[in-house]
Parts: structure tokens; C-alpha cells; sequence
């Protein structure tokens, strides 16, 4: 196994998910496979070749530094009903500190 | 055992754009609340972020005014958490490869330059901002703040004491100032600074344990908490402890750091390449272009300053730690090129003080000097060709500030010329000598001290005006007799 129930159930707890034992088991099953297929990719020679930063080889596209977006409380209104629970137009969160 | 402390400061200024730094939402400080948000910076679902070309030039002239080394191509990266102010659930930033990498900071400490090296800048967005005192049970949260654009500037543990870290601030935020691309006010939260500190004994070249405080608001807090920390892990190991690596907060009003609840800090976050941003290309006309439109930099101006001013290092490294600053005075000298260090003690003492005194000084620009450097140098040089005592200067200095006037109408309005006549003095010496028989005597039979007596009585009989070394040398001639 290239990974442990303890790791994956690290990252559930940082991604905030929660699983039952059987989930648990099945996952690091997933997990596994998953990352023996990527080792496949250390059996290639690839000291010559550029670490891919991303699929499409073009540079970044720019804007300009210009305000687009003009204030607006119907917009504001229209974001905030998303959230499941506002006050004026704050976001309301649980408490996070004490 | 006597300890050194290694200490390295993580710096995140605030960036001048007008837009923010993946969309068009205004990065204007004060808007009511979320009013600055869009699908794109609260991370709605089928949005992609664009980058602001501004961002990369701000970034670029940072990396170029500390001497790094430019990336030709660098990466975004998600750093994952989760926290309330944080919509994405991750802040797009940089890992693996930054855009700027290997420069240094000099920083001036009275005269003495010494140079600390950056690891690494970086930039990223910001998060929102939280309220938590304004409900019981509940936090408020407003965006505006998140996605307005950040450098992050990391230095090596190169500073060994909490006020050359305090040194290392002020020079940086002096440079970021220079090249205009942060206000630099800490208490605005435009600039901030963590700071990663650990001990060892004097001179070894290990690097122990260390601990990262945050929350650190102003350059006090950042001295305070720095020397609270050393002397706190020197107590840990001298009890024969091992310090904790953890992330520790500085409360202020307390004056201890205390360590963050694992809860509010994770420490893994899983950075991996965003894959809504491809990767930037910054070519090499693009950096030139850059550094063509760099000023001139507080060192070297410091430099200049006390070579073709023959300014104490002292004096120099004041008025260069604000470019307005430097160019008030280079102004003023422009109006009185005889006598630069003049200027400087004026700049200094009177025209420094009034702005701090009123806050003049909190945004990026002094929009409002007490009097324009031109006539500040006019003013000089009435003093420098004897015109006025420097005394009178002050009461004219005092009237051009609240009325805006050139010195010498002001001088001439209310007669304030200095009156370096010898027969008008002398007359104003026997009329003040003969008032005062028996201190004239007195000071014959011995009581020279009385001399600032008579020259005090002289002057308050010419309201000021008289020559204070003429009536000194007249007096002691006529008092000898």
C-alpha cells in the first residue's frame, strides 16, 4: 500500500470530510490505485524534458489595471442570497474565535 | 550562556492597484460592507481568474529595487485552508517558483548599512475580513479585501536583534514607499509583518528551533514581541526545555506572545498549481521597461545626500527614508544652495515635526506641508545673508504656515528686518544701560553673567530685530569702558 487509512483520514479532517470505517477503507483502496498508476510515470528517463506547468503552452493572459465592476446593492444583494445567513450586508459565520 | 537571536521577517504589503488583482472589483479602502465583490473573487462556481498586469509590474519593480533575480516563467499555486474570510477555500499564490528570488535589502541604522538578503517575493491575493465582537454567537465576514493584490516578501534569518528587525521594516517600507506601490501603513494593515525567530548560542552557525509570531501591527509590535520571544525561548532553555516550533500571537495590550490554538492555524495546505492560471512570462524587454522607470533608491540618494551635501549620515538617512521627504528638501536647497545642512536642521526640526505632529505623514504622499520648500529655502537664505536672526525666522517660519506668504512680504509687513545699524543699537545699549545702574555695576565688579541680561533688555527694546551678535560685541565694548 503507498498509503495508510491514518493519512487519508488527515486529509479528510483537512478538507473538513467525514467517512464511515467501510468509506474509510474503500477510499484508501481508491487512493492506492490512483497513486500507483501516477508511479508509473517515475519509470520514465524525463531529465530532459520541462516540468510541465500546464496542459496549454501559452503564457498568461492580462487585463488591465481598471475597475470594471461598479458597485451596485442589487449585485451586492444578489451574492449575499447565496449565503445562508447574512446581517445587512455582512456575511454571519459562526462564531470563529471565543 | 550568552544567545544570539536569528530572526527572519515574512512581509505582506498591499499593492496600489485600483483593481484587484483576478478581477475587476475596486480595491478602495472604506467601501461598505461586500460592496467590492464579484462571482470571481467570492469564488463562485464557473469563474476564472484574470490576471492585472499592474500586479506583475508592482511585483517587478519590488524584485528590481532589492536586487533579485527575475523568473522568466513563474506559477500560481492554491494554498488551502479554510477559514471564513477565505470564500475559494484556498488563496491563490506562489510555491515552487516565485517571481523574484535572491536579493537583499540595505538597511540603514545610523550610518552603519547592512545588508539582509531576501529568500524569495512572491505575490498572491488577499483574504477578507472578519468581525467578531459586533454579535454574540457570531462573526461577521466582509470581502471586500478578498483577492486585493499582496507581495510577500521573505527574508533569510539574517537579522540578529528585535531593533535591527525594527531597521529592516522601516528600510523596507521606505523602499515599497519609493517605488509607490504600497502606502506602507501598518496600522491600515497595508503592510504586515510575521516574524520567525529562534535563538543559539553566541556564534554558532546552527539554526534551532524556531517559533512564528504573528499578528504584529505596527513596528512597535514588531519590536516588543521580537524581544519578548527572545527572551522567553532564552528562559525555556536555560530551565533545560527544548522550544516548541508553533505559531505564537503577539497580544499587544498584554505585551506576551501566546501560542495559537492548533484550530486556528493548519499548518498543511497542500499547495499545488492552480490550474484556472497559466503560467507567467515575463520577458526581458518587459523587465527593462521596468527598471527604466525606477527612481532613484533610498541608498543611493542617501549616498548622494551626504557626498554632494556634505550631510551628517544622521541627517541623510531622515531625509531619505521618505522620497517626498528627500524631494522637499532637495527643493528647498534649490532655493538656498549655500547652506544644505541649514536646511536640513529646518526640515528636520520644524518642517518634520509640524507634519508628524499633525499626521501629515500617514498616506503615501504628504499632500499638505507646512510652507512650500521654496519659500522654506527663501527663508534660509534671509537668515544666510543676515536679513533676519534666527529667531525672527521662527515667528516668520510660524507666519508663512498659517498664511502661505513668501518670507520677505511677511518681513516687510510687519517690519521684522534685522537691524544690524550701529548707531540704532548703540542707542538702544545706553538707554537699557541707563535703566539699570546697578546691574552695570555690578557686572564691572564681576558679574559677567549679567552680559544675557543686557542682551535680553536690547533685544526686547528692538522687538527682536537687533543683530544678537552685533548687541554682544557693542555691549561688551561699551560695558569695558
Amino acid at each position: 500500500m503507498r498509503i495508510t487509512p491514518d493519512e487519508v483520514r488527515q486529509i479528510a479532517t483537512l478538507a473538513r470530510l467525514s467517512f464511515t470505517e467501510e468509506e474509510l477503507t474503500e477510499l484508501t483502496q481508491h487512493f492506492d490505485t490512483i497513486l500507483t498508476y501516477v508511479d508509473k510515470l517515475g519509470e520514465l528517463q524525463t531529465d530532459s524534458v520541462e516540468p510541465t506547468a500546464h496542459a496549454v503552452a501559452v503564457s498568461a493572459p492580462l487585463r488591465d489595471d481598471v475597475v470594471t465592476n461598479t458597485p451596485n446593492a442589487a449585485q451586492t444583494d444578489a451574492l449575499l442570497a447565496n449565503a445562508p445567513s447574512r446581517k445587512t450586508h455582512f456575511f454571519r459565520v459562526p462564531k470563529i474565535i471565543e | 550562556m550568552p544567545y544570539e537571536s536569528v530572526i527572519g521577517l515574512e512581509v505582506h504589503a498591499q499593492l496600489l492597484t485600483e483593481s484587484k488583482i483576478f478581477c475587476g472589483c475596486s480595491t478602495r479602502f472604506g467601501a461598505s460592507p461586500n460592496q467590492h465583490t464579484c462571482p470571481v473573487c467570492l469564488g463562485l462556481p464557473g469563474v476564472l481568474p484574470v490576471l492585472n498586469k499592474k500586479v506583475v509590474d508592482f511585483a517587478l519593480r519590488a524584485a528590481l529595487a532589492t536586487h533579485c533575480t527575475v523568473a522568466p516563467t513563474s506559477r500560481w499555486a492554491r494554498k488551502n485552508y479554510f477559514y471564513p474570510d477565505l470564500p475559494k477555500g484556498y488563496q491563490i499564490s506562489m510555491y515552487e517558483l516565485p517571481i523574484a528570488e535572491h536579493g537583499y535589502v540595505e538597511v540603514a541604522d545610523q550610518g552603519q548599512a547592512k545588508k539582509v538578503r531576501l529568500t524569495r517575493i512572491h505575490m498572491e491575493e488577499d483574504a477578507g475580513k472578519s468581525i467578531h465582537d459586533a454579535e454574540a454567537g457570531a462573526s461577521l465576514v466582509d470581502l471586500n479585501r478578498t483577492g486585493v493584490p499582496l507581495l510577500e516578501i521573505v527574508s533569510e534569518p539574517d537579522i540578529r536583534s528585535a531593533a535591527e528587525a525594527g531597521h529592516y521594516l522601516r528600510s523596507l517600507r521606505a523602499l515599497l514607499q519609493y517605488i509607490e506601490v504600497c502606502d506602507g501603513n501598518m496600522e491600515e494593515g497595508s503592510l504586515r509583518c510575521d516574524a520567525n525567530v529562534s535563538i543559539r548560542p553566541q556564534g554558532s552557525a546552527e539554526l534551532c528551533t524556531r517559533t512564528e509570531i504573528k499578528n504584529l501591527n505596527s513596528f512597535r509590535a514588531v519590536e516588543k514581541a521580537i524581544e519578548h520571544e527572545i527572551q522567553r525561548q532564552s528562559e525555556v532553555v536555560e530551565t533545560g526545555d527544548r522550544v516548541v516550533q508553533e505559531t505564537r500571537l503577539w497580544d499587544a495590550d498584554r505585551e506576551v506572545t501566546r501560542p495559537m490554538r492548533s484550530k486556528e492555524f493548519a499548518h498543511d495546505y497542500r499547495y499545488f498549481p492552480d490550474p484556472d492560471l497559466l503560467p507567467l512570462v515575463v520577458d526581458q524587454a518587459w523587465v527593462e521597461h521596468v527598471r527604466a522607470e525606477l527612481p532613484e533608491l533610498p541608498a543611493a540618494r542617501r549616498a548622494r545626500f551626504i557626498h554632494d551635501y556634505g550631510l551628517p549620515a544622521y541627517d541623510a538617512e531622515v531625509l531619505t527614508a521618505r522620497k517626498d521627504v528627500a524631494d522637499y528638501f532637495e527643493a528647498s536647497v534649490r532655493a538656498c544652495p549655500a547652506a544644505p545642512k541649514v536646511v536640513s536642521n529646518w526640515v528636520m526640526d520644524s518642517v518634520l515635526r509640524f507634519v508628524k505632529e499633525e499626521k501629515l505623514d500617514t498616506a503615501l504622499k504628504i499632500e499638505t506641508w507646512p510652507c512650500s520648500p521654496e519659500h522654506l529655502g527663501m527663508l534660509i537664505g534671509l537668515i544666510q545673508d543676515g536679513t533676519i536672526s534666527t529667531t525672527i525666522a521662527k515667528t516668520v517660519y510660524e507666519e508663512m504656515r498659517q498664511t502661505g506668504h513668501p518670507p520677505e512680504e511677511i518681513i516687510e509687513a510687519k517690519g521684522l528686518r534685522q537691524v544690524s545699524d550701529t548707531d540704532t543699537l548703540q542707542a538702544a545699549i545706553t538707554e537699557v544701560l541707563t535703566a539699570n545702574p546697578d546691574k552695570v555695576e555690578a557686572y564691572r565688579g564681576g558679574k559677567e553673567k549679567l552680559l544675557g541680561f543686557f542682551v535680553g533688555q536690547v533685544m526686547r527694546a528692538t522687538q527682536g530685530k537687533a543683530n544678537p551678535q552685533m548687541v554682544n560685541t557693542l555691549l561688551r565694548q561699551k560695558l569695558s569702558q
